[in-house]
């Protein structure tokens, strides 16, 4: 006869119904973004007629390094803390990647691939090293490895060049096609968006489902109880790192791809993945949301661009009613949440 | 089983630990005991492994042991439920399990052997309240199957009903052999449960009691070492004399000169929700009213509306005879009703200091915004200090203070401007008794001083050592009214449980009693 057992608690603990209302109550953000893409989707149609499966390809290869640099982000986040030097990795992975495929075979581009990736992992490593033992903030830290990633990516190009093997760069040109699926279902399935999937899903799907995994959400929601709990804190927060390091070296492999050689700017990827991890349901303080939210705010974002450029809208008001667009459905968010609560 | 001996810790010039030393038997209940600073937290921080001691040797059955943190305390066989429930505010229940590699089912049946048969575990633990993580904190450790078990503080912030399953279930522990460390400052309990006492004073292991009937007055004449007869006295009163005190009897007597006066404060079937049903007291200038409740029975969202936290849904509310609506907290400060909230990390800022914290109020008002009069801010500040006795060694930043000065310095800041109606909210939790006494005096100064002061508790003796009158909550509803001297302990479960008092005869005017309520 407890008094203090939760009210809440009236639904049983196993009924299919149950488990039901509480996914759709845990992803509920998730939900309303996905109804929002196909809103935004429907509306792309109704403005411009003809959009169509070519549009979605090049849709989604646009999207692609702005997703990756996401995922990379996300996983910084969620561990209680933020990278600023996402862009700056994949610009140093990317520049590395073309010129380790500069005159070398097709068959090489397996190995530089995989040479990218694991240096993706030990770039986020560092980070994620360099924060824990230095106990500086991650803010500073990463702004500093911000400096440190580009200014390493001048050194190895000074200027546009290198190159990439061709399977590589046809990875992610076109839909997907009569490859497995039939022809009609498969030319609306981009391969950008296939590539996306397959290399995220890999690497996040079983993450998350380990210890580890559980770990990143502990430290990310409260560092004192996960130590008091026996979480490895640092390790975690290494492993966090190294995490969004591998995701950022996907990022700068897909830019190598995308143009066929290395550029050792970096592209506006940094604000614009912290914009679609707060689209996406993340919290900044850590330990809250997933993968597939921010992701799809992706989406969101990149789409509402296009649109608001087929609208013919002035590129600077453009802007601003993209700035409009993230807070306006941030507040919105937060208020259904409120309402929801009380 | 566990054996600590010559451990010592200094931060600093300031020695934490200077030769501490614990000795556990097996199948053991041991308690350790001391006065807030005397150093118990930091022997537990250094046996769970959070802190390295300067020197010392931990043996764990009979192998020397060093310990990291606390996951590797828990492979030494010595697992620690604090203070703060070490669960992930983020996951649901069964992943908090899964991440520690918790046993599920070991777990579920103690939780229901501590009372909570009903626990969802896919409830997130956010959303679940303090008591039931303490609970569940309490059942993860005893899943792991250790050979020692630290509970600090296990039984603060629990309600009564689950403060009694858990003292049954830590006793039945020596069955198995296994040994607890039971950190308590209610002697009540340790002396129910515990079979040997180890007590700390500045840092220093001073004297192991076995538990007897003499065992309170020695605990307290260690834990205070060289002290007055007076602050003796006072101190058997705090452990549960049921003897009459003399500032109760004075108590008494103002309150039924005030009774004739107009309240300060009048609570018109005051509701919030599904929590708050119909709150209807009054609070006179001049007294200390006690307010007793179990947890969640409506008290949280009570203070919440007097502080100006939060809106009733329903009632009325009337500060010297009239209606008042606080919009913000600001506004029921304006009305002179401050608040002294439970969770001291609500009302400080803890990396600013002393001082900052306590002139905080008066700079608050944005007509206030100019420069500051320093001088006048200094003697303000320095008048504060002293009137609470606050240990001003570390006012540098709040969060060095120990626990007992940190809630000094929330009462301080109110009371530096003169207070009107001063709402405390549980102030005395998880804090020393020479400290709590400095607090029930403090409250008794300001009453008498006309100030009108409300006192919810969590323990149930503090009513008849601080209080006047006393009201009970239940079920969102007032339940019972009584004077002090007539609140002992059973009296005031009885009433808290919702049940009808044995004899009413003594009893202040009932109010009228929500007869369908009492069914939970």
């Amino acid at each position: 006869m407890s008094t203090v057992t939760p009210t809440a608690n009236g639904f049983g603990s196993s009924s299919i119904g149950a488990s039901a209302s509480r996914f759709a109550r845990r992803n509920a953000w998730v939900l309303a973004l996905w109804g929002l893409l196909g809103l935004l989707l429907v509306f792309t149609i109704v403005i411009k007629p003809g959009w169509g499966a070519p549009q979605l390809t090049i849709l989604a290869i646009a999207a692609l390094p702005y997703a990756f640099a996401t995922a990379a982000q996300t996983m910084a986040v969620l561990v209680g803390g933020i990278d600023l030097s996402v862009a700056a990795m994949m610009t140093f992975t990317s520049v590395t990647a073309a010129v380790l495929m500069e005159g070398q075979s097709e068959e090489f581009g397996v190995v530089a691939v995989a040479l990218i990736l694991l240096m993706g992992l030990g770039l986020g490593a560092i980070n994620g090293l360099s924060i824990v033992l230095t106990r500086v903030p991650d803010i500073v830290v990463t702004l500093a490895f911000f400096f440190i990633w580009e200014g390493a990516a001048l050194m190895v190009l000074d200027s546009p060049g290198g190159s990439a093997a061709v399977w590589l760069r046809e990875l992610i040109i076109g839909p997907v096609g009569g490859f497995v699926v039939p022809t009609e279902i498969g030319q609306w399935l981009p391969k950008a968006l296939l590539l996306l999937v397959v290399a995220l899903g890999a690497v996040w799907i079983p993450v998350k489902r380990s210890r580890v995994g559980l770990s990143i959400y502990a430290v990310g929601s409260d560092k004192l109880a996960a130590f008091r709990s026996g979480v490895p804190v640092n390790r975690t927060r290494i492993v966090a790192y190294a995490l969004t390091g591998l995701f950022a070296a996907m990022g700068g492999l897909v830019l190598t791809m995308n143009t066929g050689i290395g550029t050792p700017i970096q592209g506006p990827y940094l604000l614009a993945s912290v914009a679609a991890v707060v689209l996406g349901g993340v919290s900044l303080a850590g330990g809250k949301g997933g993968l597939v939210g921010p992701i799809v705010g992706v989406f969101i974002l990149r789409l509402a661009r296009q649109d608001l450029t087929l609208m013919s809208i002035d590129p600077n008001v453009a802007q601003v009613t993209e700035g409009l667009i993230m807070v306006g459905v941030v507040l919105i968010g937060a208020l259904v949440a409120m309402r929801s609560r009380s | 089983m566990l054996e600590a001996s010559d451990v010592v810790k200094t931060y600093g010039a300031v020695k934490a630990l200077q030769g501490a030393s614990l000795s556990v038997r097996r199948g053991e209940v041991h308690a350790l005991l001391g006065a807030n600073g005397a150093g118990k937290s930091t022997l537990v921080k250094i046996l769970t492994g959070a802190i390295r001691p300067d020197s010392g040797h931990i043996v764990v059955r009979g192998e020397p042991r060093t310990v990291h943190s606390p996951a590797e305390a828990r492979r030494a066989g010595l697992v620690s439920v604090y203070q703060e429930p070490a669960l992930i505010p983020d996951l649901d229940v069964i992943s908090n399990l899964r991440m520690t590699q918790t046993p599920t089912d070991a777990f579920m049946h103690w939780v229901g052997e501590l009372g909570m048969e009903r626990l969802d575990p896919y409830e997130m633990v956010r959303d679940l309240p303090l008591a039931v993580l303490r609970i569940m904190d309490l059942a993860r450790a005893l899943a792991f199957e250790p050979d020692v078990v630290l509970l600090d503080e296990m039984t603060a912030a629990l309600p009564a009903d689950l403060a009694e399953h858990v003292l049954e279930v830590v006793g039945r522990q020596r069955e198995t052999g296994r040994s607890v460390i039971f950190i308590s400052h209610r002697l009540l309990e340790v002396k129910a449960l515990c079979d040997r006492a180890t007590v700390l004073r500045d840092g220093e292991t001073v004297g192991v009691v076995e538990m007897g009937p003499t065992a309170e007055e020695e605990i307290v004449e260690l834990m205070l070492g060289a002290s007055t007869e007076d602050e003796i006295a006072v101190h058997e009163r705090v452990v549960g004399t049921p003897a009459a005190g003399t500032a109760r009897d004075e108590g008494t007597e103002t309150a039924e000169e005030e009774t004739a006066r107009r309240p300060r404060l009048a609570m018109r079937d005051l509701a919030s929700g599904t929590r708050l049903k119909d709150v209807t007291f009054e609070l006179y200038p001049g007294e200390v009213l006690g307010l007793v409740a179990l947890e969640g029975q409506g008290q949280d969202e009570l203070f919440d509306i007097l502080s100006g936290a939060a809106k009733p849904s329903g009632g009325s509310l009337q500060v010297e005879g009239q209606d008042v609506r606080f919009g913000h907290p600001a506004d029921a400060i304006a009305a002179g009703l401050v608040y002294v909230p439970g969770d001291r990390a609500e009302a400080l800022l803890m990396q600013r200091s002393v001082r900052e914290n306590i002139a905080l109020p008066t700079s608050a008002p944005v007509r206030r915004w100019g420069p500051i009069r320093m001088a006048t801010e200094q003697s303000v500040v320095q008048r504060a200090i002293e009137k609470l006795q606050i240990d001003t060694r570390a006012q540098g930043e709040v969060r060095r203070l120990s626990g007992g000065n940190q809630q000094k310095v929330t009462i301080a800041r109110w009371i530096a401007e003169g207070v009107e109606t001063l709402l405390c909210f549980d102030p005395t939790r998880g804090i020393d008794i020479r400290t709590k006494r400095q607090i029930y005096h403090l409250l008794r100064e300001l009453a008498d001083g006309g100030a009108a002061v409300l006192l919810y508790t969590s323990e149930l003796e503090e009513v008849q050592l601080a209080c006047d009158r006393v009201v009970v909550i239940f079920n969102g509803s007032v339940v019972a009214q009584m004077d002090a001297a007539i609140a002992d302990e059973p009296r005031l479960m009885r009433a808290a449980y919702g049940l009808d008092p044995i004899e009413s005869d003594e009893a202040a005017p009932a109010p009228s009693l929500p007869g369908t309520g009492v069914a939970s």
